[in-house]
């Protein structure tokens, strides 16, 4: 198959982290993920960019079983799942096993799906009280401490409607860290953001990764994939096309699709 | 409130309804339908919380004999018999006729009171004066009585059956029937007060009247017996029945006693004074303001019910609704049957099933308890369609967040879809109450005392349809008003909130996420 001859980045000193294998997809019979691997070492910060329906949002919510495969395998900070076929039933064990799995996975949203019967602090505390069962004290305090970070320390009893959405979405990746996660997921997070103010969510991410955070992007904002991320990779029709160091893809695009691809983004229209 | 605590609740009051009297004597349960029936066993008109009547005087006077406390048992006129052989009560004693067909199902004792079915005709009519007269013509009776069975043997007469006495002298009055034939006691208390209607001719039939058992209770019966025999010889019986204007000729004959008689009808007085039709506004308005403490009670009633029914209702439902979209197919399918068959079959069926069916299963409910528990059933299934809408109209990136926070699929709905589905639903749902609140009228039904039964109970007493209508309607707006300004409240709210987005997920239009209003 073709995406097993996909080039894979050039092996850093660091362990995999998280693996996907061979990932396939169907809605309906369209194939959307037509058998996607992938290797990403701890604390490397990668950035999935590609055409729209090119498949990788659906990839990332495959990787926390948001979307289930039809088959291939995830394996995240050891924990394993694999499917052998859309008839493959899911059982409560394999849900045991994702929930095992997602306990190490945050994951951020376009719409950043803060909940809005609750206050940011409420949001942050939620996960961490109802799934993990912590004291409140404790939850409390570390909520605090989240939000100070990605700098919303003032507005910890403001709701979410009463922000923008750029202090909204950095609330998102505040509750999202709540839970501890080895690894963060970001689903289009600047996509629904007005240009001013993408720079500030933007800021967080760069942040998280000076602190080690293993973090893959599906993004549209090539600025800061060419700048923040350790590698690139370029989606389109359901398979991985290339995969590349940032400034190699953006100067020296190896292959003829991510060439045509960026040529059109340069040009000014988003994709 | 979690639905375990609401049945814990309901089971609290039907607990509580059924250990009221605890004292030293042995007690006589007996049974009678205290509604309205003067003057049998009826609610003081003056005072509300008393029961009064010759029979309750009779049975009073017997359990004393017998060392024991009389106790009564409300129970439908019509279901008398049945709810004897179920020991819901030890005796029957309310105008029950000894007769053949009677003597099969239950055992009488010797009778209390002897009596005739009495004519009554319109005044300044003078056709009629006995039955023969009155071929061709409509005449009016009470369903099952020995008056219906004597007019059908007559032959050539148009009987018509009446439910409730007052309706039928009613007719009488405004010329629906020529003549009225019913018991003597009833046509004393109910015919000769209304002041188009006159009594005439002679005693027509002889009926007896004894204290039903169930049949084989022979020890009680020598008992009671004894018992009556000792306040027939007393006088006592005598004294009663003279208080109540009902000592007759026949009487007289059957009990051999015929010194003249000097009491003054005491009980019979009070009763016509106070029903008596009244002149002026003054006097009337004071009646109306004797209603209030009776009214404010059935008021009380109607919103203990109602409010107990919502709460069982909102749970009910919203379990309904979880289970109809997250719960596994079966479960799926059967919260759609339950919901159907309840939206598709009346609301009295519903109660009359519940209260009256029921039993036939083993399952017996204190009215109270059946009236929660209909109203609350039946208002689930509205209120299961509507937490649909709302938990539809909850954005699927919700339950997604929350699943990616590592929730269950209960944790999330728990904590994130629901408490935002019931913002949502929150104006239909107080419009429910309201809805359900008028509803509740139909619980009346089963002997449940409260606003509509109240309604019915005054306006017979006092023949008065009008005045009581209007008083009780006001009191129905008057307890539904502070729901209907909470209604007003939250759509008011909901619509602030879906312009600003306030409190709804930002970056998802609201406008066309509001509920479908399912009702």
């Amino acid at each position: 198959m073709e995406n097993l001859e996909t080039p894979q980045p050039a092996a850093t000193d660091a362990k995999p982290i998280l693996t996907a294998q061979d990932i396939v997809k169907c809605f309906d019979e369209t194939a959307v993920l037509k058998g996607i691997s992938l290797n990403i070492a701890e604390g490397d910060l990668v950035s999935i960019i590609g055409p729209s329906g090119c498949g990788k949002s659906t990839f990332l919510r495959c990787l926390n079983f948001l979307e289930i495969p039809d088959s291939g395998s995830v394996t995240i900070d050891g924990i394993t799942i694999s499917r052998t076929g859309a008839d493959q039933q899911w059982d409560s064990a394999t849900a045991v096993q994702a929930r095992a799995l997602r306990a190490r996975v945050g994951m951020v949203f376009q719409s950043f799906n803060l909940f809005p019967h609750k206050t940011l602090l409420e949001n942050v505390m939620l996960a961490p009280m109802v799934v993990k069962r912590q004291e409140r004290i404790s939850v409390e305090d570390r909520a605090l401490e989240l939000l100070k970070k990605v700098r919303l320390g003032d507005f910890a009893r403001r709701y979410p409607s009463q922000l923008s959405g750029g202090q909204q979405q950095r609330a998102a990746i505040a509750r999202a860290l709540a839970m501890a996660p080895k690894v963060m997921l970001y689903d289009e997070p600047t996509s629904a953001l007005d240009p001013e103010l993408v720079d500030e969510v933007l800021q967080v991410m760069r942040d998280l990764d000076k602190d080690g955070m293993t973090q893959i992007v599906v993004t549209h904002e090539m600025r800061f994939a060419r700048e923040a991320s350790d590698y690139i990779v370029f989606m389109q029709d359901g398979e991985i096309v290339e995969i590349a160091d940032d400034d190699e893809i953006f100067q020296n695009p190896k292959d003829p699709r991510t060439r045509q691809f960026l040529r059109r983004f340069m040009e000014g229209a988003k994709p | 409130m979690t639905r375990r605590a609401l049945i814990g609740l309901i089971l609290a009051v039907a607990v509580m309804a059924g250990t009221a009297a605890a004292q030293d004597k042995p007690v006589l349960l007996w049974g009678a339908d205290a509604k309205a029936d003067a003057p049998y066993a009826f609610i003081d008109p003056r005072d509300q919380r008393t029961l009064v009547g010759f029979e309750k005087e009779i049975i009073d006077a017997v359990a004393q004999r017998m060392g024991r406390r009389a106790q009564l048992v409300q129970n439908d006129w019509a279901t008398l018999v049945p709810g004897l052989n179920r020991h819901l009560y030890d005796v029957i004693i309310n105008g029950l006729e000894i007769t053949p067909n009677h003597e099969e199902a239950v055992d009488f004792s010797i009778p209390y009171y002897y009596t005739y079915e009495q004519l009554a005709v319109r005044i300044g009519d003078d056709r009629f004066s006995n039955l023969a007269e009155l071929a061709g013509q409509k005449v009016g009776t009470l369903k099952a009585s020995l008056g219906e069975r004597i007019l059908e043997k007559t032959g050539n007469i148009v009987v018509k059956v009446y439910d409730d006495e007052v309706n039928a002298y009613g007719d009488l009055a405004n010329g629906r029937l020529e003549a009225v034939l019913m018991d003597y006691p009833i046509a004393l208390y109910y015919g000769a007060p209304n002041p188009a209607v006159r009594l005439v001719g002679d005693p027509v039939g002889r009926i007896r009247y004894g204290i039903a058992m169930r049949k084989g209770d022979v020890e009680l019966q020598k008992q009671i017996n004894q018992a009556l025999r000792e306040i027939i010889n007393s006088g006592q019986l005598r004294a009663i029945l003279e208080r109540w204007k009902l000592w007759t000729p026949m009487m007289a004959d059957e009990l051999n006693d015929f010194s003249p008689s000097n009491a003054v009808p005491v009980d019979y007085d009070k009763f016509m004074a106070e029903t008596a039709p009244l002149t002026g506004w003054r006097k009337i308005l004071m009646r109306y303001i004797g209603f209030l403490p009776l009214l404010a009670k059935g008021a009380v009633v109607t919103l203990e019910v109602s409010i107990l029914g919502m709460m069982l209702a909102v749970a009910a439902g919203l379990f309904l609704a979880v289970v109809r979209q997250y719960g596994p197919r079966l479960a799926s399918i059967a919260a759609v049957g339950y919901i159907e068959a309840v939206r598709g079959t009346p609301l009295l069926i519903q109660v009359l099933f519940i209260f009256y069916g029921l039993p036939n299963i083993g399952i017996k409910l204190q009215p109270f308890v059946a009236g929660v528990l209909a109203l609350g059933l039946n208002y689930a299934a509205y209120e299961a369609e509507n937490y649909r809408a709302g938990l539809n109209a909850i954005p699927s990136g919700q339950m997604e967040a929350a699943v990616a926070l590592n929730m269950t699929q209960m944790q999330a709905l728990r904590h994130v879809i629901v408490p935002q589905a019931f913002r949502l639903v929150m104006p239909v749902m107080t419009n429910d109450f309201i809805s359900l609140l008028k509803d509740s009228s139909l619980i009346s039904v089963i002997t449940m005392s409260e606003l509509t039964r109240t309604y019915e109970q005054l306006s017979t007493t006092y023949y008065d349809y009008f005045g009581t209508g209007l008083l009780v309607g006001a009191v129905y707006l008057l307890i539904g008003l502070p729901f209907v300004r909470l209604a007003r409240w939250t759509e008011e709210r909901l619509k602030v909130d879906s312009h600003t987005g306030h409190r709804r997920t930002a970056g998802t239009p609201s406008a066309s996420r509001t509920p479908a209003m399912v009702k």
